[in-house]
């Protein structure tokens, strides 16, 4: 498949660049179209979000009021800060005016008068990159007012954020766009009844919105026989790790993940055998190196294998690997970035971590297995956001998958609570 | 104080929003490119601007991490040691560069030139190890790469 995404087309992120190869053609088009002829049009297509949770993106559109006295507003969740997650910079850097000609047509088909595009603090490079994307759209009358003489405006406004990984949740990311702590809200109501400041918000991560104006240029009929049938569409998988040649790669959903692993990134250092896998970004299942064998990135094949497709940020850890300083550091991450609003969350994080350190360091007890098992099946599902089972995840399926790694760390002799460990406990 | 050239760029943002609240996350980072960071008189200045009681102001910057709530060097170093990194040795690069510049994580040089900081993930996986400094992103890091970017750094 030719990378559609991120075409390899030198200097496309240049405004002039990307008009001579057809870009903003589809603005035009969709400003031709009624605006639930759009909605219809993505919906037909097939496309689910590429930010984690692969909800129908048409169908999200959709629960938007048609009629409304209040203001509507789309958010672009450029968030990105999923460990092992790191495609979206690759749009803002080659492709910016991609994801802002796919945000336009949404908001045209779902009636929205401002778009803000919130980015991670820590990417302030790319978003100058992003921001003189944006500019030059203006001055060319792809933004603002009466765009294209369709009578149409909207504005496309960016949004700095300051380092915490919990705003890409969406909710936390509206209240952290409103100025506030980035607490998650409880849902309901959602952001489609009740999104920033209280108006219909739509939610949408950057490199799904950036499908958008693919869809329109090949049809949803063509689009939907993409890749996966129930997860069409191209797909920006990200594989780091053990890996000869890191990167992000563009290919059909359903690409076999030993694909993806062998032919794109060439294969593991050393000809190692692999001992696991992330398929998704570090909150999705572990799996075991032998079992990825026949399996595809797509949302369906993954959850049948017991994991999930997240944002496609594939892992990959070789044979040497220590299994145990990777679910610890895994843990750390949540423990830190847990906001603190729920309990099961706040406590459960810090005390699997604490429960980690104890393998890591051959200090645990045997049933200490069962312990963090049990910690984690209690903060899954108890909490406000997703961060909970996030951080849940990866432990329950390092247990299940590997538990002789937890044996091998247990004390000699079990159960004997040494001093030491009374201490740390 | 801020600037007057930010002053005039918060007026400009405020036009983005309904309320001038949305506007504290950028108000904060011009005190921090400013002043280096954000300290008391930070938070109560950027309350004031914008209409937030100053305990909100304290809430908010202690929430993201990327507000220094206390003076750092001219060089904030913040290496990510997040699984991928990890895999592809950022421990070396942490321990290098706590030798070499003889300081802790965390820690500062006495000649105030370099500060010291693990990161969580930069959103730089596939050219792991990763460091920030500034807006920079130094990727694909070993040892002797580090140490030409520590002796480029003025």
């Amino acid at each position: 498949m030719e990378p559609m995404i991120l075409p390899n087309i030198r200097d496309y992120h240049k405004i002039d660049v990307y008009e001579s190869h057809g870009g903003y053609q589809m603005l035009r088009k969709a400003l031709g179209m009624k605006p639930e002829e759009v909605t219809d049009e993505v919906k037909k297509s097939g496309l689910r979000g590429r930010g984690g949770a692969c909800f129908p993106t048409g169908l999200k559109w959709t629960f938007m009021p048609k009629v409304t006295d209040k203001p509507k507003y789309i958010c672009v969740n450029g968030d990105e800060s999923e460990p092992g997650t790191f495609k979206d910079r690759q749009i803002f850097e080659c492709n910016p005016h991609l994801l802002i000609e796919g945000t336009i047509i949404a908001a045209y088909a779902m009636g929205v008068k401002t778009c803000y595009l919130y980015v991670r603090g820590e990417y302030n490079k790319w978003i100058k990159m992003v921001q003189k994307a944006v500019d030059d759209a203006y001055a060319k009358g792809y933004i603002g007012e009466n765009i294209l003489g369709s009578g149409f405006s909207t504005n496309f406004y960016l949004h700095r954020g300051a380092g915490a990984y919990i705003c890409g949740e969406e909710s936390s990311l509206m209240n952290s766009l409103e100025g506030d702590r980035g607490y998650p809200r409880v849902k309901p109501p959602f952001p489609a009844q009740f999104g920033l400041w209280g108006c219909p918000t739509t939610i949408n991560n950057v490199e799904t919105i950036s499908n958008v104006p693919l869809i329109l240029k090949m049809g949803w009929e063509a689009y939907s026989k993409i890749g996966h049938p129930k997860h069409p569409g191209p797909i920006l998988v990200g594989i780091s790790g053990h890996v000869n040649k890191p990167g992000v790669y563009e290919v059909p959903t359903g690409e076999l993940l030993t694909d993806l692993i062998y032919k794109h990134a060439g294969g593991v250092p050393d000809n190692k055998k692999i001992k696991a896998i992330i398929p998704g970004g570090s909150s999705t299942m572990i799996m075991r190196g032998e079992a990825i064998e026949g399996i595809g990135m797509d949302a369906d094949s993954l959850k049948a294998a017991g994991s999930s497709v997240g944002t496609a940020g594939l892992i990959v850890m070789d044979e040497d690997t220590d299994l145990i300083k990777v679910i610890t550091r895994i843990t750390k991450f949540y423990y830190h970035e847990s906001c603190g609003q729920c309990t099961p969350c706040r406590e459960g994080t810090g005390w699997m971590l604490k429960l980690l350190k104890r393998f890591e360091n051959h200090e645990a007890r045997m049933e200490d297995i069962d312990l963090l098992l049990d910690v984690a099946n209690n903060i899954e599902g108890n909490t406000i956001c997703a961060l909970g089972d996030a951080a849940a995840w990866p432990v329950q399926s390092m247990i299940s998958r590997f538990r002789d790694e937890f044996e091998k760390r247990t004390m000699k002799s079990s159960p004997v609570v040494s001093g030491k460990l009374a201490a740390a406990g | 104080m801020l600037s007057e050239k930010s002053l005039a760029r918060i007026e400009e943002l405020k036009k983005h929003y309904p309320t001038p609240r949305a506007v504290v996350l950028e108000a904060l980072w011009m005190w921090q490119d400013e002043h280096g960071w954000v300290s008391q008189e930070g938070m109560k200045y950027v309350g004031n601007l914008l209409g937030i009681p100053v305990h909100e102001v304290y809430g908010i910057v202690t929430f993201y991490t990327m507000y220094n709530r206390k003076p750092v060097g001219r060089h904030k170093l913040e290496v990510c040691t997040n699984v991928s990194c990890m895999l592809r040795n950022s421990e070396k690069i942490v321990k290098h560069l706590q030798d070499r510049l003889n300081i802790k994580v965390g820690e500062t040089t006495p000649d105030n030139k370099f500060t010291l900081v693990e990161a969580e993930c930069l959103g730089s996986c596939g050219t792991a190890p990763t460091m920030q400094v500034g807006d920079e992103y130094y990727e694909n890091l070993d040892v002797a790469t580090v140490d030409k970017i520590l002796n480029e750094l003025k």
